[in-house]
C-alpha cells in the first residue's frame, strides 16, 4: 500500500486565509450586480496608480498563497521497512513556495556572506595552515574557477539573460493583450508616446502592463542570478536572505488581513448596536471601548501576548508540530491585535449610525413596523459599508508595519516564524560588526516598503472612490 | 467649568476600575500565579517548593479576591486583587522582580523620557503643520502632488528603518552624534539631538498628510472665500484664518497625546539607550516582569484620560463658542 507522495497539511491560518479569499471573491461577484458599488469600483479601476499598486499587491498575494499550501513530504522507506503498511511523512511542514524555491532553501552556507559573494564573510582556518582566510562558499559562485576569473562577466551575463527573459515574457503578454483585448482605433500619442497596447483598453491595462515590466525584469534577474549566487547574501546561519524575504510576505499578509477579520465583526456589531439601539446598550458599549482604548496599544498587546505565551508554554501537548505551535501563536497575535483595535472603527460606525437613524428612509421603515434588527441589517449596514471598506484597506499597511515593531519589542510572532520583524530583529545585532552586515536589513526593509507602499496607494484610491465627501 | 471638570474626573473612575479589572483578569485569572511561576522558573524540573517560594516573594500566594482564612476586613484586603490592583489607585505599584520600588523608578525615569518626547512632539508639530500649509498654499500644483507622494512614501517606511538608518548615517558615517547613551544635565543635549531628529522625521509623513486634509477641508468654507474677496493675500488667509479655524480638529488629535509623552517611546529609548520609561517598559516585557507591565498599563490609561479632559478644556480656549457644562 502506497500513500500519496505528499500529505497535505492545513494549518488554521491557511484555512482562514482561503476562507477570506473565497469571501472576497464572493463579495466581488455580489458587488458586480450592485449599481453604486460597481460605479465606485469602476473609479478605482480607472485609476492608473491604484491599478499599478494592485498589480504589485497581487504579486505579493500570489507569493503568500503559494506559501499557504502546506504539505509534509513522504519519507523514502528505509530498506528494512519495505513491508510496513502506510507511508511515513516528514515532520517538517513545507509549502508550495518552499518546493518552488527548494534550491534557495537547501543551498545554505555556513554563516554570513554578502550579496553575490563567492567567499564567506568570516575568516576561517583552512586546512592545516595557520593562516586564516575567507573560505569559498559552498554554493554561491561555486561554478566559477578557482581564481574567480570571469566573476563580473558571469554576473553581467546572468543579469542580461534575466533581463532578456523578463522582457520576452512581457512582450508576449503585451501581444496577448493586444490580440485578446477589445480592438479599437489607435488614438493619438499619449504621455508615454505610442503605447504598444490598444489605447481603447484604457489606462487600466496600460498601468498593469507598465508595472509588470519592472516586476518581470526583476524576477528574471533574480531567477537567473539565483541559480549561481545568493542574490541578497546569506544570514547568520547561512540561510539565503532572498528566500527569507519571500517567506516573510505570507506572515505580513496574514497579520494584515486576519486581524481585520477579527476586528470587523466586533466593530460593526457593537458600533451599529450602540448607535441604533441607544440607551444603556450605548452606554455599555461606549464604556467598553473607552476603557479598551485608554490603555496604550502596545502595552495592551504586550500584556495579552505575554499571557498567551504563558498558556502556550505551559501546554506543550496541544501542538503536534512546531509549525502548528508557531501558527497558533500567529493566529493568537492576530486575535489580540483585532481585539485591541476594533475601538476606533466602532466609534466611527456609531457616529455614522446616529446620523443615519434620523434619516427619512429609516424612519419610514420604522413606521412600517420593520423590526429593529431587520432595519440594522437591511438599511443601516449597507450604508456603512464604505466606512468598513475604507477602514479595512487603511489598516492593512499599518498592521504590516506594526508586526515588525512588535517583533522587536518581543511580543510579535514566534521567533521560529519567518517574518520581516524577526529578520530585522536578528539582523539588528550585526550592525555593530565591522564591516557591517547590511543585506538582511536592506532586504527586509525593501520588501516591506514595496508591500506597504502598494497597500497605501491602493487604500488611497479606494478611499477616494468610496468616500462620499471626497467625490463631492 | 470647575463642575464640568469634577464630573469628568468622576466619569474617569469607572474607566480606571475597568482597566484595573481587565489587567487583573489578564495577569491573574487567565493564567494562575502557578503558571507564571513555572514560566519564570523554567517549565521543566521545577519543584512545588520553588513555585511557593517565588509566589511568596512577590505576594502572589494569597487568594485572588476573597480570603476566607483572614478575619474582618482583611478578608478583602489580604488578597491579590487588593494588594496588586486596588492599591495602584493610591500610587502604590509594589516592587519589580529585581526588588526595586516601581513608583520610585517611574519618577526617576520620567525626566529622560520627557527630555526626548517633548522636543520631538513640539518640533514634529511645527514641521508637519508648516509643511502641510506649504502644500496647501501650492495646492493642485506639481509641488503639492510631489509633496503628497513624498508623504505616502515616508509613511510606508518602517519606523525601525528611520532609527537604524539614522544611527548608521549620522553616527557611524558622519560621526556627528554619539550612537547611544545618556547623561544628566546639559550634557544630555548631544545624546538627545539624534533621537529627536529621527523622531520628527519618522512622524512627518502621516501627520503632514493629516493636517493637509484638515486644511483642505477648511479652505472650502465661506469665510475663506470672504477673506479672499476682501483682497487679502493668500498667505494671510492661510495663516490668519485657515490655521486658526483648523485648530479644533488639530487639537482633537494633538492634545490627547500630550500626557502620554510621559510614557516615552519604546523604540527610540531602547535603541538609543536612554534610561526613560519606554526602555523600562521594554525591558520589563523582555524580562516578563509582570508587575512593571501592569503598572505601566495603569499609568498609561490614567494619562490618556487626563488627555481627553485636556482636549475638552482646550476647545474652550481655542473656540469661545464652546461652553463646557
Amino acid at each position: 500500500m502506497t500513500g500519496l507522495p505528499v500529505q497535505p497539511v492545513l494549518l488554521w491560518s491557511d484555512a482562514l486565509l482561503f476562507v477570506l479569499i473565497a469571501a472576497i471573491v464572493g463579495l466581488a461577484l455580489w458587488a458586480r450586480r450592485q449599481e453604486a458599488l460597481r460605479a465606485a469600483w469602476g473609479r478605482v479601476l480607472k485609476d492608473g496608480v491604484a491599478m499599478a499598486a494592485a498589480t504589485v499587491l497581487a504579486v505579493f498575494v500570489l507569493i503568500g498563497l503559494l506559501d499557504s499550501l502546506h504539505y509534509r513530504a513522504r519519507l523514502d522507506a528505509a530498506p528494512g521497512e519495505q513491508g510496513l503498511a502506510g507511508a511515513r511523512y516528514a515532520v517538517e511542514v513545507n509549502s508550495a513556495l518552499d518546493a518552488l524555491l527548494s534550491d534557495l532553501r537547501q543551498r545554505s552556507e555556513k554563516t554570513y556572506s554578502a550579496p553575490l559573494a563567492t567567499h564567506l564573510f568570516a575568516k576561517e582556518a583552512l586546512g592545516d595552515s595557520a593562516q586564516r582566510e575567507f573560505p569559498r562558499l559552498k554554493h554561491g559562485g561555486a561554478h566559477l574557477d578557482a581564481d574567480l576569473s570571469g566573476h563580473e562577466f558571469d554576473i553581467a551575463v546572468r543579469v542580461s539573460r534575466g533581463c532578456a527573459g523578463g522582457l520576452l515574457i512581457w512582450l508576449l503578454l503585451v501581444l496577448a493583450v493586444r490580440h485578446l483585448g477589445p480592438a479599437g482605433p489607435a488614438a493619438g500619442p499619449t504621455l508615454v508616446g505610442h503605447p504598444p497596447w490598444p489605447t481603447k483598453v484604457g489606462p487600466t491595462v496600460g498601468a498593469v502592463l507598465l508595472t509588470l515590466l519592472p516586476i518581470l525584469l526583476l524576477l528574471g534577474i533574480a531567477i537567473s542570478l539565483g541559480g549561481g549566487y545568493h542574490v541578497f547574501g546569506t544570514d547568520k546561519v547561512g540561510q539565503d536572505v532572498l528566500y527569507l524575504s519571500l517567506k516573510s510576505i505570507r506572515t505580513g499578509l496574514l497579520i494584515g488581513t486576519l486581524t481585520t477579520l477579527v476586528m470587523l465583526p466586533l466593530a460593526v456589531l457593537l458600533g451599529i448596536l450602540a448607535g441604533y439601539v441607544g440607551g444603556w446598550v450605548d452606554d455599555l458599549i461606549q464604556y467598553l471601548y473607552t476603557t479598551l482604548s485608554s490603555i496604550p496599544g502596545v502595552l495592551l498587546i504586550a500584556a495579552a501576548v505575554l499571557m498567551m505565551q504563558v498558556i502556550i508554554d505551559t501546554h506543550p501537548d496541544w501542538f503536534a508540530t512546531s509549525a502548528e505551535r508557531a501558527d497558533a501563536r500567529l493566529l493568537a497575535l492576530c486575535l489580540i491585535l483585532g481585539m485591541t483595535s476594533w475601538t476606533g472603527v466602532a466609534r466611527l460606525l456609531r457616529g455614522e449610525t446616529l446620523k443615519l437613524r434620523e434619516l427619512e428612509f429609516v424612519q419610514a421603515a420604522q413606521a412600517f413596523g420593520v423590526g429593529r434588527f431587520a432595519i440594522m441589517r437591511r438599511h443601516i449596514l449597507p450604508n456603512l459599508m464604505h466606512i468598513v471598506l475604507i477602514a479595512l484597506v487603511m489598516d492593512f499597511s499599518g498592521l504590516v508595519l506594526a508586526e515588525a515593531v512588535l517583533s522587536y519589542v518581543g511580543v510579535g510572532v514566534d521567533p521560529s516564524t519567518i517574518s520581516f520583524g524577526t529578520m530585522i530583529n536578528t539582523a539588528r545585532m550585526e550592525l555593530a560588526r565591522e564591516p557591517m552586515v547590511w543585506w538582511s536589513l536592506a532586504a527586509a526593509f525593501g520588501f516591506m516598503f514595496a508591500l506597504v507602499l502598494a497597500a497605501n496607494l491602493f487604500a488611497d484610491a479606494v478611499r477616494d472612490a468610496f468616500d462620499p465627501r471626497s467625490s463631492a | 467649568m470647575l463642575a464640568y471638570i469634577i464630573r469628568r474626573l468622576l466619569y474617569a473612575i469607572p474607566i480606571l476600575v475597568g482597566v484595573n479589572l481587565l489587567t487583573f483578569a489578564l495577569f491573574f485569572v487567565v493564567n494562575t500565579p502557578d503558571d507564571m511561576a513555572r514560566m519564570q522558573l523554567g517549565v521543566k524540573r521545577v519543584t512545588p517548593e520553588a513555585i511557593q517560594k517565588w509566589k511568596a516573594e512577590r505576594g502572589y500566594d494569597k487568594p485572588l479576591v476573597w480570603n476566607s482564612a483572614a478575619a474582618g476586613g482583611a478578608r478583602l484586603t489580604d488578597t491579590i486583587l487588593f494588594g496588586k490592583s486596588v492599591r495602584m489607585f493610591v500610587g502604590d505599584f509594589g516592587r519589580a522582580d529585581d526588588g526595586r520600588d516601581i513608583a520610585r523608578e517611574i519618577t526617576t525615569r520620567m525626566g529622560p523620557s520627557l527630555a526626548i518626547a517633548v522636543p520631538t512632539f513640539v518640533l514634529g508639530l511645527f514641521v508637519a503643520i508648516s509643511f502641510a500649509l506649504l502644500l496647501v498654499f501650492f495646492r493642485a500644483t506639481t509641488l503639492d502632488f510631489a509633496g503628497v507622494v513624498l508623504c505616502v512614501a515616508l509613511m510606508s517606511i518602517s519606523g525601525l528603518f528611520y532609527i537604524i538608518g539614522g544611527q548608521w548615517l549620522v553616527s557611524k558615517v558622519w560621526h556627528l552624534a554619539p550612537i547611544s547613551g545618556y547623561s544628566g544635565g546639559l550634557d544630555a543635549a548631544k545624546f538627545l539631538i539624534l533621537p529627536v531628529i529621527i523622531g520628527v522625521f519618522g512622524g512627518i509623513g502621516s501627520s503632514t498628510r493629516w493636517y493637509r486634509t484638515i486644511f483642505l477641508e477648511e479652505i472650502t468654507r465661506d469665510y475663506v472665500r470672504t477673506a479672499r474677496a476682501k483682497g487679502l493675500p493668500e498667505r494671510v488667509v492661510l495663516f490668519r484664518h485657515v490655521l486658526r479655524n483648523a485648530l479644533i480638529p488639530i487639537l482633537t488629535g494633538v492634545v490627547v497625546v500630550i500626557p502620554t509623552l510621559f510614557m516615552g517611546s519604546l523604540l527610540t529609548e531602547s535603541f538609543f539607550g536612554i534610561p526613560g520609561l519606554g526602555s523600562y517598559t521594554i525591558d520589563a516585557i523582555n524580562a516578563q516582569d509582570f508587575a512593571v507591565v501592569r503598572s505601566m498599563v495603569f499609568i498609561g490609561s490614567v494619562l490618556y484620560i487626563v488627555g481627553l479632559l485636556l482636549t475638552d478644556i482646550s476647545y474652550t480656549l481655542a473656540d469661545p463658542r464652546v461652553r463646557l457644562q
